[in-house]
């Protein structure tokens, strides 16, 4: 006879079985059993214990997007499950891979609004990827496999198991499961040989190519497909948000960033270009502004693992089904090489023209308060630009990303369709579990740093080594720069009253530091990024700071401010 | 497209204009979707969240199990243009337990709808008209009691709704309730089981390796 054991071991066994080492977690009523059986597999899964379910999931979240694999999280019912929600829905906008498993009330007490009881899988069913109910300990084996299956095949997303109660407790004569394939469901679907040979065709017809690059690259791994691809047919690129660090930042090829405050060449050119070639990314409207004079001029190429993407915002000319580390590889091979050197030296005037009216300004400023972007730039080369970004949401987001850079593959991690506050610290902290040899440097605002700041108290319980670069503004800053430009400078609700961060870092027992003048700038990154473990440098930063250049919302693409006309 | 090519089941009598008022509404022609999922409790409301989502009004929806075993059934009709359609497809499509969705215009599907409605005996009774109309339309009374009488009628929408409005203009009807349209494809390839062969023999080559 099999040995009979739980469900709650049985979930054990199975997250076990599907490689998990690393577990962000909170317990709570419901999920008691689960976390009883935890107690005794503490030598094989490490579980976190975060100080709120939102920083579970934030931490799986940056925990999986620079290592890749699947990020986990189990809460409680009711409140515990209702506070994953965000992260749930940042997951599933930034295609991340997460398992997210709540406890639940018991299978006879479903639908008397027992205590604790919420309906998860009604309120997270339009936010993930998947979700099941487990109410028999007998499917714990089996949803568990397809749960990581759906979380990290195809274009990877959150999935949520609400787990029962009863069925933590009951007994099952546990066998593994493993789940390959669904039939209604295509993860790697296979690419048209003619769309291959068509999107070829049209790049070598192309005289002025422009390429896209978005997070797909990072989530199909294929860093170096799309370089052999760049620099087989000389085609400049831009990249979207968290695209960033798909192609390292001074690669030849590499234009900057694409997006309200991306930088102005790949913005412009997106309208000169004639072949528009996208390669996993998904058309946001904070990368197209107007749509209707998006990109009119060019044919456009859409490279998607997605088919639902496809003539979503965009109407493209091609698309490209399938996973970009094989149909750029595959497309690769058919392409001439090309030079484009002309179209390429076109880039340059529009660098120049940013590089003198704005990013100048923002990294050698001479006088002055400190600035974002000069604090961003001078981390991100003291860390030999060999750090993991994380940020907030926010100006300290813009900042970090437009002045970062970039030469490692999967090194950003910020909200970006989401655009959630509050995401930046627990993302730093998971992103120390999921590359622990790698520096995670992490830029985050006055406001958002308090709207998760309870996970200070995980930093210090478990030593993560995070970089917490506090650019502290006293205002809520991207909307004050909004209130500005838009709003008549009216200021509602946007100065903010700030507590002594030294204060509150020395009570966590982090070590923490505060920068005023600019010549001490320099010593005191020196001084953060030696110091093992944990630190928070403060830098007091210009208060009414604007990030540039910017295109108005639902402003054309290249009609990008480099000022701000007061 | 209106439903120009539409030979047309009918008993001849609801009037045209009717007819296009139904297939076309605010310059939106009517799209029958049809949905095939695994059947899985709570995918229902992820179908119709799909539309309510992108402020599509569903028409009519049914909900059965389908000649596949284990696959389920949805016929969906709202008005939409090609491009809706497109997106709304995908977005079903995109959910993970749903096999196929495709959608339609009336001239490429096979259309029925049932309606019921109990009227007034003593109505019936005092009006012959109502029985008048009932013939006309090639209803079917299918209970007669003192109090109420139950009509059937199968037909096209436009059918049952004319029928439906002549009986409205002789004040005889208690209930009336409609089953929402059922389809079939006029076509003569079974997309659902190529679809499924395909997967089956991609299962079978992950089986392999």
């Amino acid at each position: 006879m099999k040995e009979r054991i739980t469900g709650a071991e049985a979930l054990m066994r199975s997250l076990v079985n599907e490689g998990v080492k690393t577990i962000f977690g909170y317990p709570g009523g419901a999920i008691m059993p689960v976390f009883d059986a935890l107690y005794d597999y503490r030598d094989r899964l490490n579980h976190i214990l975060v100080r709120h379910e939102q920083g579970a999931t934030h931490a799986a979240q940056g925990f999986a997007r620079v290592s890749g694999e699947v990020g986990c999280c189990i809460v409680t019912s009711g409140p515990g499950a209702t506070n994953t929600i965000t992260g749930i829905a940042d997951a599933m906008i930034d295609s991340t891979p997460m398992v997210v498993i709540c406890g639940q009330v018991g299978v006879s007490m479903l639908g008397t609004d027992a205590f604790q009881e919420v309906d998860v899988v009604g309120i997270t069913s339009p936010i993930s990827k998947w979700n099941f109910q487990i109410r028999r300990a007998e499917d714990v084996a089996w949803a568990v496999s397809r749960a990581f299956y759906i979380a990290k095949s195809g274009r990877p997303g959150p999935v949520v198991l609400d787990f029962a109660k009863n069925a933590q407790t009951g007994m099952v004569e546990y066998e593994p499961a493993k789940v390959d394939f669904i039939r209604s469901y295509d993860p790697d679907p296979q690419p048209s040989d003619e769309a291959i040979k068509l999107a070829a065709r049209m790049i070598d017809d192309s005289v002025k190519p422009f390429v896209l690059v978005g997070q797909g690259v990072e989530l199909g791994n294929a860093q170096n497909e799309l370089r052999e691809f760049l620099e087989k047919a000389q085609i400049p690129a831009g990249c979207t948000l968290l695209g960033l660090s798909a192609l390292p930042t001074d690669h030849p090829l590499n234009m900057g960033m694409l997006g309200m405050h991306g930088n102005l060449g790949p913005n412009v050119m997106t309208n000169q270009c004639d072949l528009l070639i996208a390669i996993g990314m998904r058309f946001d409207d904070r990368v197209t502004g107007n749509l209707n004079t998006y990109a009119k001029q060019a044919k456009i190429i859409h490279f998607d693992i997605d088919p639902s993407e496809f003539d979503k915002n965009v109407k493209v000319d091609l698309p490209v089904l399938g996973n970009c580390k094989t149909t750029l590889a595959a497309v690769s091979k058919l392409i001439s090489p090309a030079k484009h050197n002309s179209w390429i030296q076109g880039f340059q005037p529009y660098a120049e023209k940013e590089y003198n009216k704005v990013i100048e300004k923002a990294i050698h400023p001479t006088q002055g308060p400190l600035l974002m972007g000069e604090v961003v730039r001078k981390v991100s080369e003291a860390a030999n630009n060999e750090a993991v970004l994380v940020t907030d949401v926010g100006q300290n987001q813009m900042f970090g990303c437009r002045y970062f850079k970039f030469t490692k593959p999967r090194s950003v991690v910020t909200s970006g369709g989401c655009g959630t506050m509050g995401f930046g610290l627990p993302a730093a902290i998971g992103a120390t579990f999921g590359v622990p040899e790698r520096t995670v440097c992490l830029f985050v605002g006055d406001g958002g740093l308090q709207m998760t700041i309870q996970e200070l108290g995980t930093i210090m319980e478990q030593g993560c080594p995070v970089k917490i670069i506090l650019l502290n503004n006293n205002f809520l800053g991207n909307v004050r720069q909004w209130q500005a430009m838009f709003f008549n400078h009216r200021y509602s609700f946007t100065p903010m009253a700030n507590p002594d961060y030294e204060k509150i870092a020395e009570a966590y027992g982090i070590p923490a530091h505060t920068v005023i003048d600019r010549q001490d700038l320099d010593d005191s990154i020196r001084v953060m990024l030696d110091t093992p473990g944990p630190y928070l440098l403060q830098c007091a930063v210009m208060e009414e700071d604007n990030v540039l250049p910017m295109t108005p919302p639902g402003a054309d693409v290249d009609k990008m401010m480099l000022e701000i006309k007061e | 497209m209106p439903n120009q090519n539409n030979d047309c089941q009918t008993c001849g009598k609801c009037d045209k204009n009717a007819r296009e008022k139904n297939s076309v509404r605010n310059g939106m022609p009517l799209h029958t979707i049809l949905v095939y999922s695994e059947n899985i409790s709570g995918l229902l409301s992820q179908i119709t969240a799909v539309f309510t989502r992108r402020q599509v009004n569903i028409e009519t929806l049914n909900v059965c199990a389908s000649s596949t075993p284990g696959v389920h059934k949805y016929t969906i009709t709202c008005y939409c243009d090609t491009e809706m359609a497109e997106m709304l497809k995908k977005q079903m499509e995109k959910r993970i337990d749903v096999l196929q969705a495709n959608y339609f215009t009336d001239d490429q599907i096979y259309i029925q709808e049932t309606a019921l409605f109990k009227l007034s005996t003593p109505a019936i009774l005092e009006n012959n008209r109502i029985s008048k109309v009932i013939r006309i339309h090639d209803a079917k009374i299918v209970e007669v009691n003192p109090t109420y009488s139950i009509v059937e009628k199968t037909g096209l929408t436009e059918e049952i709704l004319s029928l439906f409005d002549s009986l409205t203009e002789l004040e005889c009807i208690l209930q009336f309730v409609r089953s929402g349209r059922i389809a079939v494809t006029k076509s003569r390839i079974e997309k659902l089981d190529e679809y499924i062969q395909l997967r089956e023999k991609k299962h079978a080559q992950i089986m392999e390796q």
